[in-house]
């Protein structure tokens, strides 16, 4: 199942410039890691404004590059994370996880 | 006034770097100039420190948050008026709405769309363009001390309704005094005449924003309030006559005629903003308060006493001030009768 849309992520590399859009999908590979890590890190010490940051700004990334699923996922835990609601998160951070190694993946596959 | 495609100053916040580099690739491709905080406080120290025409603010941050940066911009004088655009994901609408109550210029929801971006920052940036016009239109024409209240309470060119004094000052028979003597000598009179007026009605607070031949017409009260307006405009007329004595001498001396004036004051409700362009603008006030005040000044020729003024006056006059009643007097065009006074002291 692609990850990606590639009608948003065609409209980003427009208005990119080929160029930018290497660079931008790089700083995604470096930070989106850090913000799981976070994320994980915010959940284990029960943190739910930690993490419903990181899961904000997975979303915000996510929905940049059109991998939609992710943004979903992310917009799930945001809203757990905001209505203090940590312990139900369930699987869904593992989904998450999936979802991003995944995208970055194919991300890593579009650069030019 | 400048054209909405000239680079601007932005300043980007956001905590995010993947945003914070996908707006500045989008403005800088539309020539402006940027610079980033991955927060709030970074982005409060840059606005402090440097000078900016946008700020394009994510709500969602560490250490200091949108809501936070918004208040902070509104407790500062130099800053309140600098345009901010939000920077929102879609789902946080409700939270951008309170970002335009508290002050917010407009909205973009991420992820960007670059013609949306590019409209709206041109939008933010014109308006920037012209609080700055205004700001230095202010500093040009208003006295030191007007400007600065003005733009630490705010301004608007709007008008708005406003209780005020409104003096009209006259020269009596100036049209057969300047037949009687020189072009030359009649501008010199005049220029010597408004200096001094100009003199005595500052000092009192007023301000003079009508000069028309041998006459002018100033406001006290306002732009800047003052609850002692009345007794600052009576005052300033019994300095103007006071004043015209000794300039009369002068004359005296010079073989010249003296000239006698007549003021007229009345108090209310009058209409005041600023009008005008880049390179002229006035204090305007209209109402029928400035009619009477015109019509009371013609009145003194009638009844020949210096300063005259109505009831309004009158009742915030403290004691050290004695007003002799001249009685109720219906001026033309007008329905109701006003009680007139004279100043006796």
């Amino acid at each position: 199942m692609p990850g990606i849309d590639r009608t948003t992520f065609d409209e980003l590399r427009q208005m990119s410039g080929a160029e930018f859009i290497n660079e931008l999908i790089d700083t995604f590979l470096e930070d989106a890691p850090k913000l799981l890590a976070e994320m994980k890190t915010a959940l284990a010490a029960g943190d739910a404004d930690s993490f419903r940051r990181g899961a904000h700004s997975l979303k915000s990334n996510a929905a940049t590059f059109g991998a939609g699923s992710l943004a979903d996922l992310a917009k799930e835990l945001e809203s757990l994370g905001r209505e203090n609601r940590l312990t139900e998160t369930g699987g869904r951070l593992g989904a998450l996880e999936e979802a991003l190694t995944s995208a970055c993946d194919e991300l890593k596959g579009l650069k030019s | 006034m400048k054209p909405a495609h000239e680079p601007g100053r932005m300043l980007v916040v956001d905590d995010n770097r993947v945003n914070r580099l996908l707006l500045t690739h989008a403005l800088e491709q539309n020539g402006h100039h940027v610079s980033t905080a991955e927060n709030g406080r970074i982005g409060m120290e840059m606005l402090r420190s440097q000078t900016f025409d946008v700020i394009l603010l994510d709500i969602d941050m560490p250490e200091m948050n949108g809501f936070e940066v918004l208040e902070a911009l509104l407790q500062d004088r130099e800053l309140r008026d600098l345009p901010v655009i939000m920077t929102s994901a879609s789902d946080e609408l409700d939270r951008v709405v309170k970002c335009i109550e508290m002050g917010a210029e407009d909205y973009l929801v991420k992820p960007l769309n670059p013609v949306l971006l590019r409209a709206r920052v041109n939008t933010s940036l014109e308006k920037k363009r012209l609080r700055d016009q205004q700001r230095q239109l202010f500093r040009t024409f208003a006295t030191p001390e007007v400007a600065e209240q003005l733009l630490r309470e705010g301004f608007s060119l709007g008008g708005k309704y406003i209780t005020a004094s409104v003096m009209f000052t006259d020269i009596r028979s100036f049209t057969s005094l300047s037949e009687d003597q020189d072009p030359s000598d009649t501008i010199e009179m005049l220029n010597g005449y408004f200096a001094l007026m100009f003199d005595a009605i500052t000092r009192h607070y007023g301000t003079v924003n009508q000069m028309e031949g041998d006459g002018m017409m100033a406001i006290f009260g306002a732009p800047v309030h003052r609850d002692d307006h009345r007794e600052q405009a009576v005052r300033a007329a019994l300095e103007m006559i006071e004043l015209l004595k000794s300039f009369n001498e002068q004359r005296t001396m010079q073989k010249k005629r003296p000239i006698e004036i007549g003021i007229g004051i009345a108090t209310g409700r009058v209409i005041a903003g600023y009008t005008g362009t880049q390179h002229r603008a006035t204090y305007t006030c209209v109402g029928d308060t400035v009619n009477v005040a015109a019509r009371i000044q013609d009145h003194t020729k009638a009844v020949h006493k210096p300063i005259l003024f109505d009831h309004y006056t009158r009742e915030g006059l403290p004691d050290g001030i004695s007003a002799e009643d001249l009685g109720p007097v219906t001026f033309k065009g007008k329905q109701q009768p006003i009680r007139i006074y004279a100043v006796t002291s």
